[in-house]
Order: C-alpha cells, then structure tokens, then sequence
C-alpha cells in the first residue's frame, strides 16, 4: 500500500466513524427536547424516562463524537499538510466558527446533561434546545468547507499560490447551501429512522410499554419528515454537481458517451475498460431532464474528459445507486407511516409497518455512509477541485500504513463498545403500562 | 493598537492558557484517579468525577479552538508542526480518544463495578500520557530543533522530539496539570478529610512542579539555546521571573495555612505566567528559531475577518462559560 493510499484510507475511516457520532449529535437532542417539551405538556411519567433515556444516549454519543473530530481536525494537518498550508486561510474560517458552535454545544450539554435538578424546567428545556441548534450549526459550518473543496472559490491563483483570499466569498460558495441542506436532512433522516426502528422492534416485543410508542412517534415524524424532503434537496444538489463538476455527475450516473436527450440509469456497473454501463435500468431523457430541466439537453459523459481526471467511476457509481436507493425506500416507509397514521389515528396498529421500519433502521445511516463516498471519491483525483490533486497534498511523513492500523482498530474498538453499551441502554427500558400519571 | 498578527498569536496563546488551566486540570484530576489511594480512595475518585463530569467537554474545546485559529491564520506553522510532530501529535490524540470516550463510557454505562474498574484504569492512563505528549510537542516548537533536513526518517521525524528538554517539558506539564487539579479539588470537596488528601497531594506535587522547571531550565541550555538566551537576556524576564517564584511562594504558603481560595488563585497565576513568560520569549516566533508569526501570517482579509469571529464568538462564549461556572461550581 502506498502512504497516499494509506492517507486516503486513514482519512475515510476517520469521517466515516465520525460522521455517524456527528449526525447523532445534530438530530438526537432535538429529539430529546422534543421528547421533554411533551413531558412538560402531558405529565406523563413515560415521557420524562424516554428524556433521560435519550440524553444518556446523546451522552456517550457526543463524547466519542468529540473525541473522534478532535482526530479529525489534527488529521487535516497530519495527513494533508500542504492542502492546509494552501487552503488554510480561505477556508479556515468556516472551522473556526465551528469550534465556536461546537463550544456552545459541549457547554449547553454539560448544563442539560447534570442540571437536571439546579436549573427551573424552562432553562433546562432552552438548554437542550441551545445544544440541538449549535449541533446543527456545526455541521453547516464544516460542510461548507467541504462544499468548497469540491467548487473552490473566493481567490485567484497567481504563481501556485491563492491571492485576493476572500473567505467570505469561500463560505458562499455554489456548493455550500445544496450540501448543507442535503447533510442537514440526513442527518435528521438517519437518526430518526434508526431510533424508530430500534423502538419498533421493542415495541413489538413489549406492545404494552407506551415507552416506546412515544419513542416512535417522535423518531418517525422527525425522520419521517426528513425522508420526504430528502429527495427534493438532493435534485437541489445534483442539478449543482450538473454545473460546477460535470465529470462527478458523470460518473455517478455511468455516463460516459456525451448525447443529448441522456438516460438516468438505474443500477448496472461501470465497465471502465470499454466505457460503457451495462446491466442498468435506463430511463429516456430522464437524466437530461433532472440535471438540466430539458429532456433534451445534452449531458457531458465521461469520454470528454482526460481519463486521468476521473474519479474512481464504478466506486462512485454503485456508491450513488446505493445512497438514491436508501433514500427512495425511506420515503416510501414515511409516506406509508403518514398513511397509516392517517387511516387509523396511531401508526403502532400496523405490524407490518412496525417491523418495516426495524428493517429500515440501518437505511440512514448506510445511504449517508454510500453518500460521503459518492462526494469524496467522485471529486477525485482533486483534493480541491480543479486547484491541487490528493496527491500533491498528502504528508512526506513515511509509513503511514502504520496509523492507518492504529486507528482503524481503535475505531472497530470503540465501536463494538458502543454499541454493547447502547444495547444495555435498550435492555434496561422502563415499563411504563399504566395510562397518564397526574 | 497591536498588528493583527499579534492579536491573533496572543489570541491562540489565551486559549492554550484556558485549556491549561480548565483542560488541563481534568487531565489532573485524571491523574489523582490513577493515584487514589488510602480509606478514602473511593470517595476521592468520586469527587473527581463529579468535579469534571459537566465540564470536561467544553473544557476540551479550547484546545481545538487553539488548532483551528493556528491553521486559519498561521497555516505554514500548522502545517510544519503537523508534518514534523506527527508521531507524537498522533500519540496524544489517541490519549485524547481514549480519555474522553472511556470517562463518557464509565459516567453513563449502567452500574456495574467491573466495567466502572476498568473504564477508570483507561480514563486514568490516557489521562497521565496526554499530557506528557502535549508537552513534548511545545517542547520541541521551542526549541528550535523541529525543521530538520528532510530525507533522513530518523533526523526528520522523531529526533528532534525524542530528545531531553522536550521530554522535560512534557513532565513539567504533567505535573503542573496535577498540581493545577489537587489545588482544585480541595476546594471541590466538602468534608475536611478529603480536603486534606488533596492539600497533602497538591504540596508535593507543587514541589514537583518546581524540581521539574530546574530541570527544564537546566536542559534548555542545550537542548534550546536560544530560548533561553532570550530569556534570560531580555529587560522583562527578570521581573516576570521573580513574580512568578512569588505566585508560587504564595500558592505553597496558603496551601500550608489551609487558605485554598487563596491557593487557587496563586496556582492561576503562577501556570499562567510560565505559559506567557514561554509565549513572550518565543515572540514573534512561532516555531524556533526562525519561523515567525509575520512571514507565515494568512492574508489580512482571512486575519480581519477570523479576528471579528474570534470578538464575535468570545461574546457567546463568555456567558455561556459563566453560566456553566456558575450552576455547577458556585460555593466552591
């Protein structure tokens, strides 16, 4: 293995450990205000458990969150010394305002987590709420920096270096709203569904526990909610991509041959060697339309550009077809929750949908995993799109397959234990049968 | 009106100074952990935990803070320290890791005290070589030694940290971040025993803390020369010397009367002027000898605009820091 490619990989896994701790971070205290503002309102016991329930959990999620983009932001400098070298002063800012964002969060959270009993219900509630928007914020401000490694602005190149640096233009850059609406809704998408699901299959196992009912009826209605509104900001994102990096839009799709009219392919896989895609389902002049708004608009394919300037195409293909597949399935479980929900007044009396959404738990999380593949390795081999490759980047420090292990095996570390202690949250549910307490 | 370059530097300077005093004390406490010993072992490493429990995330912040505003505004020195420290700035963050997720794992696991043994060993360790690392790295930025000619793994790579004074330097830090914690903790405990134990523990670490800054005065003559000749040629030293021995003295004098308020405050002063007596003599440097603050300066735009944020975001964080202090440490 080379030291880049060990970079690249030591890089992967580092965000792809992280992001999982992150989007909890964003989209479990909201949950868990929304579960509490309930509890204010209703008086009902059940409610205050599944808080406290929640809170722990956002807890132990938060801490390795924290600990895991601290490795992050060392990383950057640790790995890809020259990118931050260059790159450091236009878009610097946007990671500063988010350790700004990230402190109102560790403070507010260590305030709702311990000042259960020192602070009046109302503070403790705006606490939370402080906690769950600074934890959004924090992830507008990081993916914005990655929104303009893929379309780098607010500079002008003169003898390899940037000049006129203007990092407010960097921060508005045309990728930045798209990506942050995107990742925003994951986030919220993902942690819904997967904390729906894990109640689901708990309330199937203890119908009579309202524990999980309430448990259900907020997860799903954030996520739910998320789901519906997914597809629409990646079309917002895509049509960007269609832009800005017509090689990535390219590559997503398999597309190689530039026509008019393009299909939108489903499924297949990219066959480098021969440049083509078979084995896909292809919809006529749908891509043409999607990426551009005109069945017949003509759809760059990938045969226009210089093969060295390809991504990996298979890798970021199937990745794409894998996040658009959660994605659709995922809406397709909201809309029928909010049918169901509609119909029969609680989505608990249809078992079919209860353990649907057990089978969709994961679906979340794995299309936001298969989507920062789609991102990250569709913008190679550019670590700032157009401006400097991954591999001029990458550190001079030798044997780098050496922390690559390392942290590889602490993650798989830290993972398995999260997830037993998660496991002995879930098995230590209280029983709430009774109906409404005082 | 000081240039914007030396706002900044001293703005990265305060936050490694926050992170010392608040960070780093929960390093301490992570220290008196792993030391808890005697008939009150176990109420001692309670009030440890329940001294950093709401407070050990935000303090953690400071230090990314610090990071992030090095790389915004002095990229060429991040990126050297990065490329050139990176064995022991990987060190440290899997200190970092496994510090912050085994406390998380042992306050929010369900009951059971073999699991809680164990988090604590982890918390405890990773507590005690976190420190030692972070000071190795300052070490070795000041003492000039970091750009070597690159090509040679050994000369280049790990040399210029493995050497004495960086060392010296990362078990000075460790035992200021314990004394730091003993000082606190007795005012954070209650009853009279445990304020005892942590007065008998922040006297002989206190008195550590001074062996060890002979010890790094004493290796800077070779292992950083010119640091040292700056710092004791320059008009200021003098006088910033004597007033830290004084704050010092104090801190030892009021922890011997019992005036731990008193302590508290003298240990404050006397951490923060060996990190600004070590700042001052490194200025304008930012890595030693040769690497400045001004030739590695971002362009103004990104310093006016990350100076504004750094204004900005004080503004939020200070009353929120306030109200954290205030609900969870007012009467101490």
């Amino acid at each position: 293995m080379t030291d880049l490619l060990a970079a690249r990989s030591q890089m992967a896994i580092s965000l792809a450990f992280h992001i999982l701790f992150a989007v909890a971070g964003i989209a479990m205290p909201l949950m868990m205000v929304l579960a509490e503002i309930r509890w204010i309102r209703t008086g009902d016991d059940a409610l205050l458990a599944l808080t406290r329930s929640w809170a722990k959990g956002t807890a132990i999620l938060f801490a390795v969150g924290a600990v895991s983009g601290t490795v992050l932001s060392f990383e950057l400098g640790l790995l890809w010394p020259e990118f931050m070298r260059w790159a450091g002063p236009i878009i610097g800012m946007p990671f500063s305002l988010e350790g700004f964002a990230f402190f109102t969060e560790a403070i507010f959270l260590g305030i709702y987590l311990y000042g259960w009993n020192r602070i009046s219900t109302r503070a403790h509630i705006a606490a939370g709420a402080i906690v769950a928007a600074s934890g959004a914020a924090s992830a507008v401000f990081v993916v914005i920096a990655n929104a303009w490694m893929n379309t780098p602005t607010g500079f002008r190149i003169a003898g390899g270096q940037a000049v006129d640096v203007d990092p407010i233009a960097a921060m508005l850059n045309p990728s930045a709203l798209p990506q942050v609406i995107h990742m925003v809704l994951a986030a919220y998408a993902a942690v819904g569904f997967a904390v729906a699901g894990i109640h689901a299959y708990l309330f199937l196992r203890d119908p009579t526990n309202v524990f999980h009912r309430h448990a259900l009826s907020i997860a799903l209605t954030l996520g739910g909610l998320a789901a519906v509104l997914q597809p629409l900001s990646g079309d917002f994102l895509a049509r960007a991509v269609a832009v800005n990096q017509p090689i990535k839009l390219a590559a997503f799709e398999g597309h190689f041959q530039t026509q008019r009219g393009a299909p939108l392919r489903i499924g297949g896989l990219p066959d480098v060697e021969n440049r083509h895609t078979p084995y896909a389902i292809e919809i006529p002049y749908a891509l043409s339309l999607l990426a551009f708004q005109d069945p017949t608009a003509s759809v760059a394919g990938l045969n226009d550009f210089d093969s060295d300037l390809w991504p990996p195409v298979a890798v970021v293909h199937v990745a794409f077809q894998v996040m658009v597949a959660a994605g659709v399935a995922m809406m397709a479980v909201a809309a029928w929750a909010a049918y169901v929900r509609w119909r029969r007044s609680t989505i608990t009396s249809s078992r079919a949908l209860l353990k649907t959404l057990v089978l969709a738990s994961p679906l979340g999380l794995i299309a936001i995993e298969s989507g920062w593949v789609v991102t990250e390795v569709g913008r190679q081999p550019w670590i700032i799109q157009g401006v400097m490759k991954t591999a001029d980047a990458v550190t001079p420090m030798p044997g780098l397959i050496v922390p690559l292990i390392v942290f590889t095996m602490i993650y798989v570390f830290l993972a398995v234990i999260v997830s037993l202690l998660l496991l002995r949250q879930f098995r230590a549910t209280p029983r709430f049968t009774g109906v409404r307490a005082a | 009106m000081p240039s914007l370059e030396v706002l900044i530097g001293g703005s990265i300077v305060v936050a490694l100074n926050l992170y010392m005093l608040m960070g780093g004390a929960d390093y301490g406490g992570g220290v008196w952990d792993l030391l808890a010993s005697g008939t009150r072992a176990r109420q001692q490493r309670d009030l440890i935990a329940h001294a950093i429990g709401p407070v050990w995330e935000a303090n953690h912040v400071w230090l990314i803070l610090a990071i992030t505003v090095l790389f915004t505004a002095f990229p060429l020195a991040f990126s050297t320290i990065t490329t050139f420290l990176h064995v022991p700035l990987l060190l440290m963050l899997i200190g970092i890791v496994f510090r912050g997720s085994a406390f998380a794992f042992r306050s929010y696991d369900l009951p059971n005290d073999r699991a809680h043994a164990r988090w604590s060993s982890v918390f405890s360790i990773s507590s005690l070589l976190t420190p030692i690392l972070l000071g190795i790295t300052l070490g070795t930025i000041a003492s000039g030694r970091l750009m070597p000619a690159p090509g040679n793994f050994r000369a280049a790579f790990i040399d210029p940290w493995l050497a004495p004074f960086p060392l010296a330097v990362g078990f000075f830090a460790l035992a200021l971040f314990a004394f730091l914690a003993a000082v606190y903790l007795t005012l954070e405990a209650e009853e009279p025993e445990l304020k005892g134990d942590f007065r008998r523990r922040a006297l002989w670490s206190g008195g550590l803390v001074g062996l060890m800054a002979l010890v790094v005065f004493l290796l800077a003559g070779n292992g950083a020369p010119e640091l040292r000749r700056r710092m004791s040629e320059s008009i200021w030293t003098q006088p910033l010397q004597v007033t830290t021995a004084v704050a010092a003295a104090v801190a030892y004098f009021a922890l011997w009367t019992h005036r731990f308020r008193l302590a508290r405050l003298a240990v404050i002063a006397q951490s923060t002027l060996i990190l600004w007596g070590w700042a001052i003599a490194q200025f304008p440097n930012l890595i030693m000898p040769d690497v400045s603050i001004y030739d590695t300066a971002a362009p103004t735009a990104t310093l006016t605009l990350l100076s504004a944020a750094l204004a900005g975001g004080v503004l939020i964080l200070l009353p929120s820091f306030a109200y954290l202090l205030r609900i969870f440490k007012a009467g101490h």
